[in-house]
């Protein structure tokens, strides 16, 4: 069999132009699909950054929201209701608003302002400089030091600003993992301070944030916050939502379908068209071969082979060349959206093994149907 | 009388069905002992290509049997007579069908290759086999490199390079000059023919009929002469 492949492989790489053309096919087709999944998944994950940031397991939200800028706020009472609900280990409110800072030098920036519960501070960020506890002082705020953080003017231990008349001073420096997908600053206060210095309706709470017993107690947990009037997701569901609602419900998700599936008929085509062609250019080759006692499933592997060889070698390529410009982009441009998931990763093989099958059953069903009689009648 | 390399019993082709079937072989009967040269000629379209197909196991006839080297050919499964045709016979085809972008060498080492025999051992039998046909100095070309003759001479290595008892021809002469032709034909006879082979030749150019040992002259589909006269090279 290795002398076959051998034979396969040198037919298939002599060819030099039908090669390359196959090689920069299918590297660019592979590169734009993970690519595009890419800034998809980044834009996905950045949406639901405040789900990924606060980490709690259970969040109830009013049932129509569907993005977690657009939080709806709600009543007090859901929150001591939820707190007696059996299994509720503890629930807490939490507040999620846009802001605007007035900076020392004059200017104005918006910001997204957290509120932690007073009490327990579920969902505090991990602080690079300062003390948590500091977070109770007076008019204190906590920044978070991600891409948007330079728009606040690079702000120390110390630095003051204005938010809505209130004075503000920075007594923290803290990480997330995940900065969020619209460009502003974000920062951390209790939820007294924030309802406090930013105008809210009646209601004040965006999310209240519940950690169950156990698992097992959050079936529980969401059917009776859902006879309440409300919605309970875990944090996988809140995230899916949010994923949902940019796939379906904005043009996003249908522009990067379109240009996936653009960019995988672009790469079908390029990749069916050169095996046909070399297949059809070597047919009668292919007949001799085949009279002088080659089987056709000998044939199938042959192109199989080949098909697989410029399928992975494309892969390879077009997964690398992409991974580098998204490295190189997500260093050097703030906020870039982009993330290589396993998923992207898996989708684009399935795209190039539908790419390489279509390809061999093209090609091979030719060599199958070539007669070595015909070959002798020339 | 020697062995027997080659028995044709009433082979029928036909094409077409109903009214539209004709007959492009009818009732041929031959026999071909080792050690010979036997040639199929006629006019055009007097069925030879489709006649040396049925017997190399090309093409399945209609009617009657093909027996090569004690095998009833036609009775074994298709990927048996692949392999049949892989260990038993050699080709040489009309246009030769070499593989453009192979080396002279790869393409020698095909038959090897599909037997399954390891890359470099297949290389090295090849470049035997190139030196046997005098080409040993040019295995690293392409075929589109060589000339016409030395192309012929590429795939008739490529034909004898599994040892085959028997080696078939299909118009070896045509794309080529008189005198090539009929060197090239003189070299089969005296260096590749043995007691143990037999060489089946389809062939339109007379200048080479004095190497035959029999020759079967067909029309229509039919045998119309077989003459056997023993070599009536000079
Ligand atoms: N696949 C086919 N379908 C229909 N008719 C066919 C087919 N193959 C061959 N024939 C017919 O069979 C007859 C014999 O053809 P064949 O090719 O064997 O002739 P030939 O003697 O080799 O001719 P040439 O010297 O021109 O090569 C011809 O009439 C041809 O048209
Ligand atoms: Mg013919």
């Amino acid at each position: 069999m290795k002398g076959l492949f051998t034979l396969a492989f040198k037919l298939l790489v002599n060819d030099r132009g039908k090669f390359a053309a196959l090689i920069i096919g299918i590297t660019f087709a592979m590169f734009l699909m993970v690519q595009l999944t890419s800034i998809f998944a980044g834009i996905l994950q950045k949406a639901s950054a405040n789900i990924i940031n606060l980490g709690a397991r259970v969040w109830i939200m009013d049932p129509a929201v569907n993005n977690p800028l657009n939080s709806i706020p709600l009543p007090d009472t859901v929150l001591a209701a939820v707190r007696s609900i059996d299994g509720v280990a503890y629930a807490v409110p939490v507040y999620s608003g846009a802001s605007l800072v007035k900076l020392n030098n004059g200017t104005y920036q918006p910001v997204t302002v957290i509120g932690l519960d007073d009490t327990t501070l579920v969902g505090r960020p991990q602080l690079l400089e300062g003390k948590i506890e500091d977070i109770y002082g007076e008019n204190a705020f906590i920044v978070i030091k991600d891409q948007e953080y330079v728009k606040l003017g690079n702000p120390t231990l110390g630095t003051t600003f204005e938010l809505n008349d209130h004075r503000g001073v920075i007594v923290g420096i803290a990480q997330v993992t995940t900065s969020g997908l619209f460009g502003m600053p974000t920062l951390y206060t209790t939820y007294g301070r924030a309802i406090q210095y930013i105008p809210t309706q009646r209601f004040t709470a965006a999310y209240i944030l519940v950690e169950p017993k156990s698992e097992a107690d959050i079936p529980h947990i969401k059917a009776q916050v859902a006879a309440l009037g409300y919605l309970a997701l875990t944090k996988e569901e809140f995230i899916h939502r949010v994923s949902n609602y940019y796939k379906f419900q904005t043009g996003v998700g249908t522009n990067i379908l379109i240009m996936t599936v653009t960019s995988f008929l672009v790469g079908l085509s390029i990749s069916g068209q050169t095996f046909y062609t070399f297949v059809l250019e070597n047919l009668d080759k292919f007949g001799a071969l085949k009279a002088i006692g080659a089987k056709n499933r000998e044939l199938i592997y042959m192109i199989l082979f080949q098909a697989g060889f410029t399928g992975l070698t494309g892969y390879g390529l077009g997964v690398g060349l992409s991974s580098l410009l998204i490295n190189i982009a997500v260093r050097k441009v703030p906020g870039y959206a982009g993330t290589i998931t396993f998923f992207n990763l898996g989708l684009a093989l399935m795209m190039l093994l539908i790419i390489v099958c279509f390809s061999s059953y093209i090609a091979a069903r030719k060599i199958i149907r070539v007669e070595p009689f015909e070959i002798f009648r020339g | 009388m020697a062995a027997v390399a080659i028995q044709a019993e009433n082979l029928d082709k036909w094409f077409g069905e109903g009214e539209a079937r004709t007959y492009a072989v009818r009732q041929v009967n031959f026999t071909v002992p080792f050690g010979q040269m036997f040639y199929i000629v006629g006019p055009s379209g007097s069925g030879k290509t489709t006649l040396l197909s049925m017997i190399s196991g090309i093409l399945r006839p209609n009617g009657g049997r093909v027996v090569v080297a004690g095998e009833d050919i036609w009775r074994l499964s298709p990927d048996a007579l692949a392999t049949f045709r892989l260990h038993t016979l050699g080709f040489v085809f009309q246009d030769y069908h070499l593989f453009p972008r192979l080396t002279t060498l790869e393409n020698v080492a095909i038959p090897l290759i599909l037997q399954r025999w390891e890359w470099s051992k297949a290389m090295a039998a090849a470049q035997e086999m190139l030196a046997v046909v005098g080409l040993q100095d040019r295995g690293e070309l392409r075929p589109m490199q060589l000339s016409g003759g030395e192309q012929q001479r590429v795939a008739i290595a490529r034909a004898l390079v599994a040892k085959p008892t028997i080696i078939v021809f299909d118009e070896p002469t045509a794309s080529l000059d008189g005198a090539t032709g009929k060197m090239i034909i003189g070299f089969v006879k005296h260096d590749i023919l043995n007691d143990h082979r037999c060489i089946l030749i389809v062939t339109h150019d007379n200048r080479i009929f004095p190497y035959a040992d029999q020759m079967l002259h067909m029309e229509d589909g039919a045998v119309v002469k077989l003459d056997t006269g023993g070599s009536l090279e000079k």
